[in-house]
């Protein structure tokens, strides 16, 4: 997947590893200039540098996105260092996999709170100069988990859900500013967060994955190069699923 | 109804939280308010939404108090954008 991102300034949200890291580093590839957000200073560093070791521009910001001054305090030093933000990808997501009954508060607060207050967050932060400059877009990165829910993900698959309703109004609210809102909905994609799950687990799903095959981040990564380009500026409010036709 | 000045003075004062007779054409709005790149960015946004202006980058970048917002808007309105007029001559 190849975009013109030229002169584009990207902020991703996770953007030390796994999807995250692989989205910034597409985005960069691709021209874009790139705000890498993280909260590990060393993991940061690493997804930084290797970035910059390619040519490409890239800064790093540690963050907690669920902390509304943090996540201000980034989108002024993002807009200090690089005077606009074009795409925001909102990235950040944890698990905290427990069965339902047995789910501590902190489990389920721990996980809306970043993975949809911090969408919600920096939306409402990159979405000011997004409409000051009349353009934008924006992608959240949710997963199936949000489209049919999964055992043990009560907590990660409400916020899932919860970033595409949101998704759906934000899209409604920033159309007339010229900024498009999209997701992209990942299936069972090869990362740290799911290399933990059980072998017999990733073979069941592989088995039941049509195209056979568990995904890839540079699956996912091309479905945000596809919204971020300028190709899909007529498009809005989607939920694009990437998991190999796994919940058709 | 509301003179310019009022509105951008109303404007500012809501977003960043402020008493509207704390703030005067003379006031700056960055050192004397404390408003950071994404306050500007909202009310720059506010400023075009209530007086059907547009304010181009280029533009903002010369608004450093509420007298240079206000001048600017005048100009607009009178469509002769460059933030040149004086504000005393403001149009209600």
């Amino acid at each position: 997947m190849q975009v013109d991102l030229k002169d584009k300034v990207a902020v991703v949200t996770g953007g030390t590893r796994g999807i995250g890291l692989g989205i910034a580093q597409a985005l960069a590839a691709n021209g874009a200039k790139v705000a890498v957000v993280g909260t590990n200073p060393e993991k940061l560093k690493q997804a930084v540098e290797s970035i910059t070791a390619t040519g490409a521009e890239a800064e790093g910001y540690i963050c907690n996105v669920a902390s509304t001054e943090e996540v201000e305090k980034t989108v002024n030093a993002v807009l200090e260092k690089f005077s606009k933000i074009d795409i925001l990808v909102n990235n950040a997501g944890i698990t905290r996999d427990v069965p339902l009954g047995a789910m501590k508060d902190e489990e389920w607060d721990d996980v809306i709170a970043v993975n949809l207050r911090g969408p919600f967050l920096f939306t409402r932060a990159c979405s000011k100069p997004m409409r000051r400059a009349k353009k934008g877009r924006i992608i959240n990165i949710t997963s199936i988990s949000g489209l049919i829910g999964n055992k043990g993900q009560a907590n990660y698959s409400a916020s899932k859900a919860g970033l595409i309703g949101f998704t759906r109004t934000a899209s409604k609210e920033l159309a007339g500013k010229n900024i498009t809102v999209n997701a992209v909905a990942p299936g069972f994609i090869e990362t740290d967060m799911t290399n933990v799950l059980p072998e017999i687990y990733k073979t069941e799903l592989k088995s039941r994955t049509p195209l056979g095959r568990i995904g890839q981040v540079a699956d996912v990564a091309a479905a945000v190069l596809f919204f971020a380009g300028d190709e899909a500026n007529f498009i809005t409010g989607q939920i694009l699923t990437v998991d190999g036709g796994l919940i058709r | 109804m509301a003179s310019t000045e009022e509105k951008v003075i109303g404007i500012i004062a809501d977003q960043l939280g402020r008493e509207r007779d704390e703030i005067t054409l003379t006031t700056d709005i960055q050192k004397d308010l404390g408003a950071d790149s994404l306050d500007i960015a909202e009310m720059l946004i506010q400023f075009e939404d209530e007086f059907n202006i547009t304010i181009e980058e280029s533009e903002a970048q010369n608004i450093v108090t509420v007298a240079d917002v206000v001048s600017h808007i005048a100009a607009a309105v009178n469509g002769q954008a460059g933030g040149a007029a004086d504000t005393e001559k403001e149009e209600k």
